[in-house]
C-alpha cells in the first residue's frame, strides 16, 4: 500500500512534474498540419480513419447488394467481390478500428486523462500520423493500380494471395497491400511507444496506476499488446514480399498452377497462418480492449455510480491481454495443423471467456442501484453490452474446437466476428464520440439526430448480424459471391439475405446522418461548458474548453482520488473530480 | 424506459427467431451427431446466459432510471458476489469445454478399419483417388504432374497401378463404413466441405491432411470449397454420393485405374502420332 | 513458436513484477489525497527517453524473436539445407563487439567527466560500426559471387533477410551515433553529453546481443544446444 499522508496532501504545492518541452507552432502549417499537439494529431488520425472507413462502408454495401440480390448487379464480378471483401476487412480492422482507438482516442485521451501536457515524444507522434497517412494512401492507391486491389481475403493466405488465380496476386494489388501494412506497423510503433511511455512517465502528481480511468488502462494494455503483436504481421508481410518478388519459398510449397509447375518448393503455408494469427488474435483484443475501457467509463459516468469491481476490471484487462497471445490457433482448427493443438487452444480460448464474462457482469452490476441517465453516449454503451454479449457467446461455439468444425468458414463466423469486433467496438466508438465531442468542440452533438442515428444503428446492426448466424448454421460458406443453387440450402435463405442487405443499406445510410451531425454541430451545437456530463476524470477539469496546446494552463492538476467517485456518501455533488481535494479544502482556500 | 422494452423485445425476438425460423442445420449424413449435440447444448447454455443478462439489464434500466432525487448507491466492489460469479462462469465454461474436447478426441482418432480415399483439390475442381484392390494408395508428387498424370501419381510405385482415379467427377462412398479422407492440394489452400457430413478440413499444398467420417445416410450431397482459393472459389463444387454396398460396387467397376488411364493415354497419343 | 513465446513470457514476468511494484492490489477508493511525493518525483526527461528506448527495444526484440520462430519452423521442413557461412562474418562480429566496447568506454569516460577520451571512444565506435556495415555488404557480395543469390535456398534467404533487417537497425544506430558525435564536438558540458551516450550505448549493446543471438541461430549452434540439452534429460 502506498503511504498516503492526508495532511501533506492539502499542503502539496501544485508543483510541476518536470514538464515536457512543448514545441510552439509558429505558423498555420505547424499548428494544424504538421502539428505536434496530441489533440490535433488525434483529430487527424480520427478524420483519416473515418474517411477510409467510409470507403469500407461503401464496399460493404456493394457486397450486400451482390449477396442480397444476386445476378442483379453485373458490375460486381467474382473478382470485384473478392477485392471488396479484402479491402473492407483490412480497412475496418486495421486502418479504421486500430487507428481510431489507439491513434485517435489514445492521442486525445491519454494526455488529458492522466493530466499531462502532451505526449512524451511529440515529434515522433507527428511522424506516426504522417506515416499512417502514407500507409492509407498506398492502400487506397491499389484501387487505381492495374489489376486492382488484392482479392486474397483480409487474411492474405498464401499461396493464393500471390498467385494469378487471385485478383491482384500477380499484379500490384498484393504488393501495395503488404507495403501499406509494413508502413502502418512502422507508423503505429512510433505512436505506440508514445502512448506507453506517456502513461508510464507523464502522469500528474497523485495519479497512481490504480487511479487511472479504465479507458487509459485499456488503451495502455492494448498498445502494449499491439507493440508486441504487430511485429508478427510485419515478419509475415516481409516474408511474403520476398516470396512474391524474389521467388524465395518461405510459404510456398511445390505447386502446379494451370498445368504449369511454378518455381517454388518446400515452403509452408501453415507457417504464414501461424504468424498471421499470432498477430491476428491479439488484434481482436487490441480493438476490443479500448472499447471495454471506454464503455466502462461511459456507464459509470452516466449511471452516476462507481464502476463495479474496478480492480477486477483492471486485472481482467491485463489477463485478457496476456492470454490473447496463446489462443491464436483457434482460428486454425480446420487448417490442417497438428490436430493435438486443438486441445490446448480450445482450453485457452475458453479460459479467456472467464475474465471477459466478468467484465460483462461488472458493467451490468454497475447499472444495479445506479441513477441511470439515458444520454446518447449511455445508449451506445448499453447497446455495446448487448451486441458484445451476443458476439462473445457465439464465440463459445467457435472456440470450442469440435463445435467449430461444422461452423468454421461459414457465415456463422462472419456474423460472430462482426457482432463482436465490428458492431460492438463501433458502437463504443460512437458512444465515445458523443461523450467526448463536447470537450473536443466545446459544443454538444445534436440530440435528435443522435437518437435517430442510435436507434437505426443499434436495431439495424442487430437485424443484420443476428439472422446471419442462421445463414451460416444452414451451411452457407463465407466468401461466396453468390449462393447459387446449393442443394442443402432452402430457397427462403435468399429472402433472408435480401432482408439483411436492406438492413445493411439502411444502417449504412444512418452513418451519413452521423457525419452530418459531427459537422453541423461544430457551428450550431449547444454550448457544452467544460464538464457537461459532470464527470470526475481529469479531461473534464481543464481550465478552458476546448483545451489549448499544453492542456492545463499554468499549473498541472494534482490528483487526490480515483476516477470513479460518483454519488459518494456525504459529498455535496453526486461526483467528486479527481483533482478535488474534498474533504480537505482546496489549496487556495487554506491560505 | 424505451430501452428496457427494446431489450425485452430483442430477447423475445431472438428466441422466437431461433425457435420458429426455418433455418437450421441440414439433416446429418454422417456419424458426427455428437457434434450436433454439443452445438445444441452450447445453444441452450449461451441462450440462457444471453437472455438472463439482457433481461437483468432491462430490469436495471427500468428500475434505476433517473428520476428527480435519485442517488446511486456507492458500492465499489462486492468480493463475495464477484468470486461467486467467477466460479459459476468457470464451471459453465468447463461444462461446455469438456464434452467438446471429448468429441474432438474422437474426431482426431481414426478407426483402424477405415478405408482411405484421397481428395485432390486444384483451382477449381475436385478429384479423387481410391486405393484399388490392394487397399493402398501409391505415392504421389507434385513434380510428376503432367497432362497424362493430373494427380501426380508415382508410376514406379507398385501401389499406384491399381489406384482408381476419378478426375473431376462424382465421388461415391459406401454407407456405414468409416472412411479416412486424405486431403491433398496441388496449388492453393482449399477446404473439403460437405455440410451434411459436419466434418471439414483444409487441403494444404505440400502436406496431406485428413479427417474421418462414417456416412450414415444414402443420397447425393454437395461438396463445397470452404477456404478462399481464388476467383473461382464460389464455384468449386463437386458431388459425393453415399451408396448402398451394391450400388457402390457397380460404380467402382466402371472406374478406371491409374494403369488403364495411362495406357489409354498412350494409345491415344500413339494413334494421334500415326498420321 | 517457442522462441517468441519464451520472449513474451519474459516480458510478461517483467510486467507482472512492475504491476506488483505499483500496488496492483490496492483499493484505490479507500485512498484519498495526493501522495506526499509524486510517483515519478525523479522523473526527468532523460528517464523518459530511457524508458522510451527500453520499450522500443522490447518491440525490436519481439520482431527478431518472431523471425527466429519462423526460422525454426521453416528449418523443420524437409527441404532445408544449411550453407557455409563466409569467414568474414566473424571479422564483422569482432567489429560490432569493438563498437560496443568503445561506446562503453566512452560512456564511462563521459560519466567521469573526461570529454576528450569520450570523444575518441565515440569516434572509434563510429568507425567500427561503419566497418561492420561494409563488412556485411562484403559478405553479401561474397555470397552472390558463390552463386547463393537471395532466393537460392530458404536458409540463404533467411540469412539475407535477418542480416538486412539487423543492418537497417544498425544504420539507425549509426545515425543516432552521428548525432551524438555532433553534440559531443559542439558541447563542452559533459553532463549533458553522458545521457546521450548512455542511450546510444544501450541501443548498440542491444543490437550486439541481437546479432550474437542471430549468429547462434544461423550457424545452427542453437539447434545443437537444444539437441544436447534434450539428450541430457
Amino acid at each position: 500500500m502506498v503511504e498516503f499522508t492526508p495532511k501533506a496532501a492539502g499542503a502539496v504545492p501544485p508543483a510541476e512534474v518536470p514538464d515536457v518541452e512543448l514545441y510552439h507552432p509558429t505558423n498555420w502549417w505547424t499548428k494544424y498540419v504538421f502539428s505536434q499537439d496530441a489533440k490535433v494529431i488525434a483529430i487527424q488520425y480520427s478524420g483519416t480513419a473515418i474517411l477510409v472507413g467510409l470507403i469500407a462502408l461503401v464496399l460493404s454495401w456493394l457486397m450486400r447488394l451482390q449477396l442480397g440480390f444476386p445476378d442483379t448487379f453485373s458490375f460486381i464480378s467474382a473478382e470485384a467481390y473478392y477485392q471488396f471483401i479484402t479491402m473492407h476487412g483490412m480497412i475496418m480492422v486495421i486502418y479504421l478500428l486500430t487507428a481510431l482507438f489507439l491513434g485517435g482516442f489514445g492521442n486525445y485521451l491519454i494526455p488529458l486523462m492522466i493530466g499531462a501536457r502532451d505526449m512524451a515524444f511529440p515529434y515522433v507522434n507527428m511522424l506516426s500520423f504522417w506515416i499512417y497517412f502514407l500507409a492509407v494512401l498506398v492502400l487506397v492507391s491499389s484501387f487505381f493500380s492495374p489489376g486492382g486491389p488484392t482479392g486474397a481475403g483480409w487474411t492474405l493466405y498464401p499461396p493464393q494471395a500471390i498467385m494469378s488465380g487471385t485478383p491482384g496476386g500477380q499484379d500490384a494489388g498484393i504488393l501495395l497491400m503488404l507495403i501499406s501494412l509494413v508502413l502502418f506497423i512502422i507508423g503505429f510503433t512510433m505512436g505506440g511507444l508514445n502512448y506507453v511511455v506517456t502513461v508510464l512517465q507523464c502522469r500528474a502528481r497523485g495519479m497512481t496506476l490504480m487511479r487511472m480511468p479504465l479507458t487509459i488502462w485499456a488503451i495502455f494494455t492494448a498498445t502494449v499488446m499491439a507493440l508486441l503483436a504487430f511485429p508478427a504481421l510485419f515478419v509475415a508481410g516481409v516474408m511474403m514480399l520476398f516470396d512474391r518478388l524474389l521467388g524465395s519459398s518461405f510459404f510456398m510449397p511445390a505447386l502446379v498452377e494451370l498445368g504449369e509447375r511454378l518455381e517454388y518448393g518446400g515452403g509452408s503455408p501453415i507457417l504464414f497462418q501461424h504468424l498471421f494469427w499470432f498477430f491476428g488474435h491479439p488484434e481482436v483484443y487490441i480493438v476490443a480492449l479500448p472499447a471495454f475501457g471506454i464503455v466502462s467509463d461511459l456507464i459509470s459516468v452516466h449511471a452516476r455510480k462507481t464502476i463495479f469491481g474496478y480492480r477486477m476490471m483492471v486485472w481482467a484487462i491485463v489477463i485478457i491481454g496476456a492470454l490473447s497471445f496463446i489462443v491464436w490457433a483457434h482460428h486454425m482448427y480446420v487448417s490442417g495443423m497438428n490436430p493435438w493443438f486443438g486441445f490446448f487452444f480450445a482450453t485457452t480460448t475458453l479460459i479467456i471467456a472467464v475474465p471477459t464474462a466478468i467484465k460483462v457482469y461488472n458493467w451490468v452490476l454497475t447499472l444495479w442501484r445506479g441513477d441511470i441517465h439515458f444520454s446518447i453516449p449511455m445508449l451506445f454503451a448499453l447497446a455495446f453490452i448487448v451486441t458484445f454479449l451476443n458476439g462473445g457467446l457465439s464465440g463459445l461455439f467457435l472456440g470450442n474446437v469440435v463445435v467449430d468444425v461444422p461452423l468454421s468458414d461459414t457465415m456463422f463466423v462472419v456474423a460472430h466476428f462482426h457482432m463482436v469486433m465490428g458492431v460492438a467496438p463501433i458502437l463504443a466508438i460512437f458512444g465515445a464520440i458523443y461523450h467526448w465531442y463536447p470537450k473536443i468542440a466545446g459544443k454538444m452533438l445534436d440530440d435528435t439526430m443522435g437518437k435517430i442515428h442510435f436507434w437505426i444503428t443499434f436495431i439495424g446492426a442487430y437485424a443484420i448480424f443476428f439472422p446471419m448466424h442462421y445463414v451460416g448454421l444452414v451451411g452457407v460458406p463465407r466468401r461466396y459471391p453468390e449462393i447459387g443453387d446449393m442443394s442443402f440450402v432452402p430457397e427462403s435463405i435468399n429472402e433472408l439475405n435480401a432482408f439483411i442487405s436492406i438492413a445493411a443499406l439502411i444502417v449504412g445510410a444512418a452513418q451519413v446522418l452521423f457525419i452530418f451531425n459531427l459537422l453541423w454541430s461544430i457551428r450550431h451545437g449547444k454550448d457544452s461548458g467544460g464538464n457537461p456530463w459532470r464527470a470526475t476524470t481529469l479531461e473534464w477539469q481543464t481550465p478552458t474548453t476546448p483545451p489549448p496546446h499544453g492542456n492545463w494552463g499554468q499549473n498541472l492538476p494534482v490528483v487526490y482520488r480515483w476516477a470513479y467517485d460518483y454519488s459518494v456518501p456525504g459529498a455535496d455533488e453526486d461526483f467528486l473530480a479527481q483533482n478535488d481535494p474534498w474533504p480537505d479544502k482546496p489549496d487556495g482556500a487554506q491560505a | 424506459m424505451i430501452f428496457a422494452v427494446i431489450l425485452v423485445l430483442i430477447v423475445l425476438g431472438s428466441v422466437i427467431f431461433h425457435v420458429f425460423s426455418p433455418w437450421w442445420m441440414t439433416p446429418i449424413a454422417s456419424n458426427w451427431s455428437y457434434i450436433d449435440d454439443t452445438l445444441v447444448v452450447t445453444f441452450w447454455m449461451t441462450g440462457i446466459v444471453f437472455a438472463a443478462i439482457v433481461l437483468f439489464m432491462a430490469y436495471c434500466l427500468f428500475r434505476f432510471r433517473h428520476v428527480e432525487g435519485r442517488k446511486a448507491a456507492y458500492e465499489p466492489e462486492n468480493k463475495k458476489l464477484e468470486i461467486w460469479l467467477t466460479v459459476a462462469t468457470t464451471v459453465g465454461v468447463a461444462a461446455l469445454l469438456a464434452p467438446g474436447l471429448y468429441v474432438w478426441g474422437q474426431f482426431i482418432t481414426v478407426p483402424d478399419e477405415a478405408t482411405e480415399v484421397e481428395v485432390v483439390g486444384l483451382q477449381w475442381q475436385w478429384n479423387f483417388r481410391l486405393p484399388g484392390e490392394d487397399g493402398k494408395l501409391g505415392k504421389s508428387d507434385t513434380d510428376l504432374i503432367s497432362f497424362d498424370n493430373p494427380l501426380g501419381l508415382d508410376p514406379d510405385d507398385p501401389n499406384s497401378a491399381d489406384d482408381v482415379v476419378v478426375e473431376a467427377d462424382d465421388l461415391h462412398l459406401p454407407i456405414g463404413k468409416p472412411v479416412k479422407m486424405l486431403l491433398r492440394s496441388i496449388d492453393v489452400l482449399h477446404d473439403f466441405y460437405v455440410p451434411e457430413f459436419r466434418a471439414k478440413m483444409d487441403l494444404i499444398p505440400g502436406t496431406i491432411t485428413y479427417f474421418w467420417i462414417t456416412p450414415t445416410r444414402t443420397g447425393e450431397f454437395e461438396i463445397l470449397c470452404a477456404e478462399l482459393c481464388g476467383t473461382g472459389h464460389g464455384f468449386m463444387r463437386g458431388i459425393v454420393l453415399v451408396d448402398t454396398d451394391e450400388d457402390y460396387q457397380t460404380w467402382l467397376q466402371e472406374q478406371s485405374t491409374f494403369t488403364e488411364l495411362t495406357l489409354n493415354d498412350h494409345i491415344k497419343t500413339a494413334s494421334r502420332a500415326k498420321p | 513458436m517457442s522462441v517468441i513465446l519464451t520472449f513474451l513470457l519474459v516480458i510478461f514476468c517483467f510486467g507482472g513484477w512492475w504491476l506488483t511494484k505499483n500496488h496492483f492490489l490496492s483499493k484505490p477508493w479507500l485512498e484519498h489525497g495526493a501522495p506526499a511525493a509524486s510517483v515519478d518525483s525523479d522523473a526527468s526527461h532523460r528517464q523518459t527517453a530511457k524508458i522510451g528506448l527500453g520499450v522500443f527495444l522490447a518491440v525490436i526484440g519481439s520482431l527478431f524473436a518472431i523471425f527466429t520462430s519462423a526460422y525454426f519452423e521453416r528449418m523443420g521442413l524437409p527441404d532445408w539445407r544449411s550453407f557455409q557461412l563466409p569467414r568474414l562474418l566473424w571479422v564483422n562480429t569482432g567489429m560490432l563487439i569493438a563498437c560496443s566496447a568503445a561506446l562503453h568506454c566512452a560512456l564511462i569516460d563521459a560519466r567521469n567527466g573526461f570529454l576528450v577520451p569520450a570523444r575518441s571512444g565515440l569516434a572509434i565506435a563510429g568507425v567500427a560500426g561503419l566497418a561492420f556495415v561494409f563488412g556485411q555488404l562484403a559478405v553479401w557480395v561474397q555470397l552472390v559471387n558463390e552463386g547463393l543469390g537471395v532466393s537460392a535456398t530458404p536458409a540463404v534467404t533467411f540469412f539475407y533477410l535477418l542480416t538486412g533487417l539487423h543492418g537497417l537497425h544498425i544504420l539507425g544506430g549509426l545515425v543516432a551515433l552521428a548525432m551524438t558525435c555532433a553534440s559531443a564536438w559542439r558541447t563542452t558540458a559533459i553532463s549533458e553529453l553522458a545521457p546521450k551516450i548512455e542511450l546510444c550505448t544501450i541501443y548498440w549493446h542491444f543490437l550486439l546481443a541481437i546479432w550474437l543471438a542471430m549468429v547462434v541461430v544461423i550457424t545452427g549452434w542453437a539447434e545443437d544446444i537444444v539437441v544436447t540439452c534434450s539428450q541430457l534429460f
